[in-house]
């Protein structure tokens, strides 16, 4: 191990099938340091570390731990935790049926008994010292999600350990939050403590952290001290391009669309039963528009909506100038709306079917029970989509588990477009696939606006967003907060009405 | 495409693979292997097994007899289970295991309509096909329940149906005010028994007509496609404009059906019923049909025809225990065995050990490369 | 997680102290049973108001409030065992042929239903906690295996003539100051059996390992979340694998106490028991889902099913299968309720 190190990873590899998470990364964190580990979706940055923490069970590398002599075996997060590495995961990894205090406690304390008057007592005082509004006796369940999230830390802080892995932990927290917990990560890193912290904000990054790790499609870009890396190298080295190749997929489609006609969708007040404020929102033949606002602001919520994904509680809706109720999704396709889900695992992708079935399942499911597709007539639907697209798959009948990320989220697009909507729905579309098929979907995008479709196109990365979108609706704390359009649509501009007021 | 963007098609399709390996992974492959088994077991230990022989039954009239026409026979019930089973599991990702218990309420039904309410009766006191009628609907009904259960209500379907499992025998004996009617009429028993002049068991053509019902259902409408993808994701499923809840509640529905010409066919061999015997531990054997055939158990892609075939093995099976005189009660200790023995065989964690062995060293080479 | 953060932090000090799921779930199950016990005292009057008649649902019931707590803990750990009915058969009919044809006494026998359940506990538990099997495949099998294997030992039902466990059968242990005096004016008091005391010595000592020991809240965490559970360094296969063990064992122990309290094995013993249990531990407030329960719950819950069977059977449907189909829609009402309840939480 080098001097002052307190973690050192050595060529670590990691394969899931059909895809190389992993390939030889290193990674090495220095005592008192806070180390950003970046990279976008699917770079790999939650399957170093959930390999870090014994959920994974690595291929290949070793990893080195101070204290321990030789490679660390870590086999479980139990071992994890032993070696002195404590986790806050992204996703709340608690148990909701328990007791705050039980929650901080649980599996790491000795004895076969519990002794719940000092385990609340201690619970109490560290819940206290971090000001965290929640009871120790009280059902986790019951708390919000930041609490909830908050807890997490707590209990992790409280581990004594070397390593701490902070992973996107603010995603759910508000400003305050944020700031109390970067305090938090201050004191610990004077305490010696190392500190991995992944997120995707980047004013965050340069707010705390020392050193900087970038990882791009499974591999090690690099390591950086933050002084040297200004953010829009940083961002260059994210994504593997610098920004000006990307500059060229801009079209100027955005001029052609007539805002007197009659929108193709119109909705006015439309709420829905997963907590969005009513929101006004129409789009027009030829035009693509977009959703943009931090995560859980509510974009998705809007057009689920729209396509009466969730139940709608509320508004009116217009196809055409004609007024139409879309209770269900089914309601939506037969007025020739399409939707490409944000969760494609969950949401969008039938996993052991075929790419075929995959593809002909919506049009399928609109020409109804009783008609089904000849073998042929599918075979020929899919083979003109695969092609189309360059979906890359062995045949048609291959499952679409098996192909990755940014062939499934074509096979998606593929299903929608074989139902030749009038106005489609993308969410997120390019999240946690490849940058060729991240370019290509855009291109896509702006050429189907050519053909005098409408689009509406969410994605968590503004620049995208400004590439393809003529016109966006900006969402905080699940309310329509603002629409630009034109000169207005710049990056500073954005953050601005994302911010609110109180931006600085 | 990125470098880490392996097509992972290439890996499942190369050659090296032994004609042996890709035998295995034929879904087909573990109730072939079992019939062949127990076929191969049969030859050696007793040939006459196999003989088929003409014989006149109690009325006078020629009828085949024989081990391999009993399994025919025999299996109709579970084979029609087991078709209504596959499309439960592959939709709820469960069992129902109250079919038994369904099937006596069947039968009950069926026969308090044709005996006219009475104990006994000689002349069926209802046009039977209008009986079996109402003895579908009080199934697909029951059947309904069931699947408003695991659907609206998000009842693991293994519990859901747990209520009826226990109450079913109890309604069945209720509807007939607990007596055991019996039906002399000999058209009755043309069902569950012979047709006049024909020496094929009749139970083997229902069976045969319900699976090419099922042929022509997979054939002519959407059911193996709504059924597989409401099975392995309702939620895209939803968002593509299906109805997941609607689907398993009518694949419910569609098992409650099966329940019914199984409980018809089981009392017409009979002409009577005893509640708590009837078609008991039948459930047992329709999960271990499915399960045969190669599906899983947890739901989504299915093979109807890997269940029938399940089936006809485990009737085979039963047939060739019941010839080593091992007594019906005692069945169920040597089935539980080979249940336990599949599941483990077929559970993803057993199954990646195996295959674990041979992968290693093809990813170490993939490291080098 | 992007929904529901919003709204959740609106409600962020709102129910700062709220009871937990288990504690309401209890405490309607208690509720129940003592409104249905009163409506049978208001409503049958005779018979409940005597303590004695309360005292023999305990007597009668010894057997299942043991295999019911043994079923709570594997369905807080978010399983079933559905073996404990056949494993009661199972055990009863060994014990009685060791006791009658072997020359056995009742500690070997005692030895034969606890070995049994254990061997049953470590298979099953095995199989679903290392291969990852569906609990109720496993169970189901069990079930079977255990019936089977009963009509293999004896298709008849052997009664039990041995004097040291005729003497321990019908030990009668007093209760002070709940007897009541007979028409006749003569005192008479009030008993237990011995299955009784075992009982609620299981039920206390379960309460206890529920309530206070890293074995009992990790059953907890892993039926909450066994995801979260991991994360948290339990040991997930471990402690379900000692939730199947527990419950089988206890399944052996009820099935002792039901040898004990009918004294003979018979191939009919026991039947419908895994019913009774899943029923008892589902009014008694645990959640099928898992991470919500309690042993005291599923007492009350043995205790409300079998007072409102005797309900249902004073109220003139004392067939046979009125029984069946009591508990059978006791525990259709309670299963809505709760996946009613569950529905609600999680749309909040």
């Amino acid at each position: 191990m080098q001097e002052g190190s307190v973690l050192e990873l050595r060529g670590i590899c990691k394969y899931f099938p059909g895809v190389r998470a992993l390939q030889d990364v290193d990674f090495t964190l220095r005592e008192g340091e806070i180390h950003a580990l970046m990279g976008e979706n699917g770079a790999g940055k939650s399957t170093l570390i959930k390999v870090l923490t014994g959920v994974y069970s690595k291929d290949g590398g070793e990893v080195r731990i101070r204290g321990i002599d030789g490679p660390a075996v870590i086999r479980s997060p139990q071992d994890a935790q032993n070696a002195g590495i404590s986790t806050v995961y992204q996703e709340i990894t608690l148990c909701g049926n328990l007791t705050v205090a039980e929650n901080m406690y649980i599996g790491r304390t000795k004895g076969a008994l519990t002794n719940w008057k000092k385990m609340n007592r201690d619970a109490g005082k560290i819940l206290e010292s971090l000001s965290i509004p929640a009871s120790p006796t009280q059902q986790l369940g019951t708390c919000s999600i930041a609490v909830q999230q908050m807890v997490a830390i707590a209990r992790a802080v409280d581990m004594e350990c070397k390593v701490l892995i902070l992973d996107e932990p603010t995603s759910s927290l508000d400003e305050q939050e944020v700031q109390k917990l970067f305090g938090l990560m201050r004191d610990l890193k004077k305490k010696g403590v190392g500190i991995i912290f992944v997120t995707h904000f980047l004013d965050q990054v340069y707010e705390v952290c020392d050193r900087i790790t970038v990882l791009r499609d499974g591999q090690l870009v690099g390591e950086y001290v933050i002084e040297d890396l200004p953010r829009v190298q940083l961002v260059s080295k994210m994504l593997g391009k610098e920004l000006d190749d990307m500059a060229d997929i801009k079209g100027d489609s955005t001029a052609k669309v007539d805002m007197t006609e009659t929108p193709v969708l119109e909705a006015k007040g439309l709420c829905s039963n997963a907590g969005i404020k009513p929101f006004d929102f129409s789009v027009r033949k030829g035009e693509v528009n977009g959703f943009t606002g931090l995560l859980g602001s509510g974009r998705s919520e809007c057009v689920r909506a729209i396509f009466g994904a969730d139940r709608v509680t509320g508004g009116a809706v217009k196809v055409e100038g004609k007024d139409v109720k879309i209770r269900k999704p089914l309601d939506a396709m037969k007025r020739g709306i399409g939707y490409l889900p944000e969760d494609r695992k969950g949401d969008g992708i039938v996993g052991d079917l075929s790419v075929r079935e995959n593809i002909i399942l919506a049009l399928q499911v609109m020409k109804g029970f009783f008609r089904p597709f000849s073998r042929a007539k599918a075979e020929a639907f899919a083979d003109e989509y695969i092609k189309l697209l360059e979906i890359k798959t062995a045949s048609s009948d291959t499952p679409i588990k098996s192909l990755s990320g940014g062939n499934q989220q074509k096979v998606i697009l593929a299903r929608w477009l074989l139902t030749d909507p009038k106005y489609l729905i993308l969410d997120e579309p390019t999240r946690g696939i490849d940058i060729g098929t991240k370019i290509e979907i855009q291109k896509l995008v702006l050429k189907l606006a050519a053909e005098g479709k409408s689009v509406t196109f969410i994605s968590s990365e503004i620049d995208e967003m400004l590439r393809t979108c003529s016109r966006l609706i900006v969402m905080r704390d699940r309310k329509a907060v603002g629409e630009l359009t034109g000169e207005d649509l710049t990056q500073t501009k954005i953050m601005a009405t994302i911010a609110g007021g109180e931006a600085k | 495409m990125s470098p880490s963007v392996k097509t992972p098609e290439a890996k499942t399709k190369k050659p090296e693979d032994s004609f042996f390996k890709r035998l295995i992974r034929q879904q087909l492959f573990i109730p072939i292997a079992a019939l062949l088994l127990l076929v191969v077991f049969n030859l050696i230990a007793d040939p006459s097994f196999f003989t088929i022989s003409l014989k006149e039954n109690s009325l006078g009239n020629p009828v085949l007899s024989g081990n391999i026409i009993s399994v025919l026979d025999n299996a109709s019930e579970l084979v029609i289970l087991a078709i209504g089973m596959t499309l439960v599991t592959a939709a709820s990702g469960g069992q129902d295991i109250s079919v038994g218990a369904t099937m006596a309420i069947a039968g009950s039904v069926i026969l308090r309509m044709v005996c006219g309410g009475q104990i006994t009766s000689d002349t069926m006191q209802m046009n039977l096909f209008l009986a079996v009628l109402i003895g579908a609907v009080v199934a697909m009904l029951f059947g309904a329940f069931n699947g408003a259960l695991v659907a609206y209500f998000k009842i693991q379907p293994m519990v859901a149906t747990l209520i009826m499992f226990t109450a079913g025998r109890s309604i069945a004996a209720w509807i007939n005010n607990n007596q055991l009617p019996i039906i002399n009429d000999i058209a009755f028993k043309y069902a569950g028994t012979f047709l006049p002049g024909i020496p094929v068991p009749t139970p083997i053509f229902i069976t045969v007509l319900v699976i090419f019902i099922f042929w022509l259902a997979m054939k002519r409408t959407n059911l193996g496609l709504y059924t597989q993808s409401v099975g392995i994701n309702a939620n895209s499923s939803r968002l593509n404009g299906l109805d997941p809840k609607l689907i398993k509640l009518m694949t419910y529905v569609i098992l409650g059906a099966c329940v019914a010409v199984a409980g018809f066919i089981r009392v017409s061999r009979s002409g009577s019923i005893n509640y708590s015997r009837i078609a008991e531990n039948i459930e047992m054997d329709a999960i271990l049909a499915v399960a045969l055939g190669g599906n899983a158990l947890s739901g989504g892609k299915f093979n109807i025809y890997g269940s029938i075939l399940g089936a006809y093995v485990i009737q085979f099976l039963t047939t060739t225990l019941y010839k080593y005189n091992v007594p019906s009660t005692a069945l169920p200790a040597y089935k539980a065995v080979v249940v336990i023995a599949l599941v483990v065989l077929s559970s993803p964690v057993v199954r990646e050990k195996m295959s674990g062995l041979k992968k290693r060293p093809a990813k170490t080479a993939k490291e080098v490369s | 997680m992007p929904s529901g953060i919003a709204v959740d932090k609106k409600n962020r000090l709102k129910s700062r102290a709220a009871m937990s799921d288990t504690n309401l779930l209890l405490l309607i199950t208690v509720v129940v049973f003592f409104l249905l016990y009163l409506s049978a005292v208001l409503f049958l009057g005779g018979g409940y108001t005597k303590p004695q008649s309360f005292l023999n649902i305990l007597n009668n019931n010894a057997s299942l409030i043991v295999l019911a707590c043994g079923m709570s803990i594997v369905m807080i750990t978010g399983g079933i065992d559905i073996s404990v009915g056949g494993v009661t058969c199972l055990v009863c009919m060994s014990c009685a042929v060791n006791l009658e044809n072997q020359g056995g006494n009742i500690f070997t026998a005692i030895l034969i239903g606890l070995g049994i359940g254990l061997a049953f506990g470590l298979v099953q538990g095995f199989l679903v906690a290392y291969l990852d099997i569906q609990p109720f495949i496993v169970s189901l099998a069990g079930m079977f295996f255990a019936k089977g294997m009963t009509t293999i030992i004896s298709k008849e039902p052997v009664r039990v003539t041995n004097e040291g466990f005729l003497a321990v059968k019908e030990a009668r242990i007093t209760v002070p100051g709940l007897g009541s005096s007979n028409k006749l004016g003569e005192y008479i008091p009030a008993y237990v059996e011995v299955g009784v005391v075992v009982a609620l010595l299981v039920v206390l000592a379960l309460f206890f390992v529920l309530r206070w020991t890293k074995l009992g809240r990790a059953f907890y965490a892993v039926g909450g979340n066994n995801q979260s559970a991991n994360m948290l360094g339990i040991n997930v296969r471990r402690t379900k694998f000692l939730a199947h063990v527990l419950c089988s064992l206890l399944a052996g122990l009820g099935g002792i106490l039901y040898f004990l309290h009918v004294g003979s094995g018979n191939v009919a013993n026991g039947a419908g028991d895994e019913m009774n249990a899943i029923a008892s531990s589902i009014i008694g407030g645990t959640l099928l889902t898992g991470g919500v329960g309690n042993v005291l719950g599923s007492f009350f819950g043995v205790l409300s099913l079998n007072t409102i069977k005797n309900i249902v059977s004073s109220l003139g449907f004392d067939e046979a299968w009125w029984s069946n189909i009591t508990v059978a829609a006791m525990l259709c009402l309670f299963l809505i309720i709760q996946s009613v309840v569950l529905l609600r939480k999680n749309k909040k």
